[in-house]
């Protein structure tokens, strides 16, 4: 099997009748993280989407590992993970419940202590056991984020990780970030900030 | 096949901690079926008359009152995003949704009804095949309605367009289950409206998840 890499050609998108960008090309390789930046309304969620394969791109082809990405390729799920805008985590549920239903739903299995030390590690000691809607914007975030950990995914496609979080956190998500690249993880993510992390690509929508 | 059982569970546990949403829907169709004995009149011929049509016109109402909920909060909070990127297959996880959905407001209509039945007038044996129709039947309320909850999914207005798509595909459950219990009554036996129902929920049980899986993608898009 060919090293994990992802390869983009010719990919143009548009939402409704306007073209938002065209004949993109990029690849990423193992260890390497890219950065898309732009204003906002240029694309950028739109090309994340079309990426992990909710949105089928105008045209243009996307290759995981040198096979084509459709909606139905169940091995490029498995080796990937986006987190997108949304909190989705439900809120009536508690931190622990979310991690381990989740994990439960793309068939992995995870234990009560390993998503527990995952939660301790995202700053949510003693808040396992409390209903989502109880926590901060920030805290529910790290409730998601708190997936990369367990997901053991190849490929991080990630929008706007690092809204809502306080200093600390995004040193922590900086710092997880930097173990996944160096583990020969790859990273694509949309970011205001400027991202201190080696090895990095950038692409201006 | 884990999976499966992992968003039964999500979807139970989702339906306990909001218990109101559940009950609503119940004491509908507590309420619907109790008003029509206090409206007609205790004339028993009558009562028995209308018992099978009413029980399942307010079950068909009562289930739809729940299928909005069946995918709209989950796409609300980007779970649904989640769960169609999940490596397990989408169909399968849809079907867990479906019986999850099911459980919580088709079953408790089955477990009602003979109490409700007993309003109307009904004998035993007659109570008896509307429990055998409504327990193959509500399961095809719920795949069916899976399909257009999933088509007007973040559609503005969506939920009273989801009653004009969904309430004419009823049809066939209401005519054959209304139908079991009232050829019963007549001694014309129930057998073969109950087998048409069951075809009807077998061929559903193979299309509805293929078809809202479909509908799901597109409106995820």
């Amino acid at each position: 099997m060919l090293h994990p890499h992802l390869t983009v050609t010719g990919l143009s998108c548009s939402r409704g009748e306007r073209r938002l960008f065209s004949g993109l090309n990029l690849t990423v390789e193992p260890g390497e993280w890219l950065h898309v930046q732009g204003e906002n309304g240029v694309g950028k969620t739109t090309l994340l989407r079309a990426l992990v394969g909710l949105a089928p791109p105008t045209e243009g082809e996307i290759r995981w590992r040198g096979e084509l990405v459709t909606q139905g390729s169940d091995d490029y799920r498995r080796e990937m993970l986006y987190l997108g805008h949304y909190g989705a985590v439900k809120e009536e549920l508690t931190p622990l419940e979310n991690l381990q239903l989740s994990a439960a739903l793309d068939g992995i299995a995870l234990s009560a202590p390993e998503a527990l030390a995952t939660l301790v590690r995202f700053g949510l000691r003693g808040r396992e056991e409390l209903p989502v809607r109880f926590l901060s914007a920030g805290q529910k975030r790290r409730v998601l984020l708190a997936r990369l950990v367990t997901r053991k995914a190849t490929l991080w496609i990630l929008d706007e990780p690092f809204t809502a979080l306080d200093v600390k956190a995004v040193e922590l998500l900086s710092g997880v970030i930097g173990e996944h690249l160096s583990h020969g993880g790859l990273v694509i993510l949309t970011s205001h900030q400027a991202m201190p992390m080696p090895h990095g690509k950038v692409i201006k929508l | 096949m884990n999976a499966f059982l992992a968003i039964l569970r999500r979807d139970l546990l989702l339906a306990m901690r909001r218990k109101s949403e559940v009950l609503t829907a119940l004491f509908f169709f507590i309420i619907v079926v109790s008003l029509f004995p206090l409206g007609i009149g205790p004339e028993a011929a009558l009562l028995k008359k209308i018992a099978p049509g009413v029980l399942w016109v307010a079950a068909l109402l009562a289930t739809m009152l729940g299928l909005s909920r069946l995918f709209a909060p989950d796409h609300l909070d980007g779970t649904l995003e989640q769960i169609a990127l999940s490596p397990t297959p989408l169909g399968l996880l849809v079907a867990g949704k479906i019986t999850a959905h099911w459980l919580v407001s088709g079953l408790p209509l089955v477990l009602l009804a003979p109490i409700l039945g007993i309003q109307f007038d009904l004998e035993a044996d007659a109570l008896l095949i509307l429990v055998a129709a409504l327990l193959l039947g509500t399961p095809l309320l719920s795949l069916i309605g899976a399909i257009g909850a999933a088509l007007t999914l973040g559609v503005r207005g969506g939920g009273v367009l989801l009653s004009l798509l969904v309430l004419p595909l009823y049809v066939p459950a209401l005519v054959f289950g209304a139908g079991a219990v009232e050829a019963h009554i007549s001694g014309l036996g129930a057998g073969g409206h109950l087998s048409l129902l069951a075809a009807l929920l077998a061929l559903a049980l193979f299309f509805a998840p293929w078809a809202t899986t479909a509908a799901l993608r597109i409106a995820l898009e």
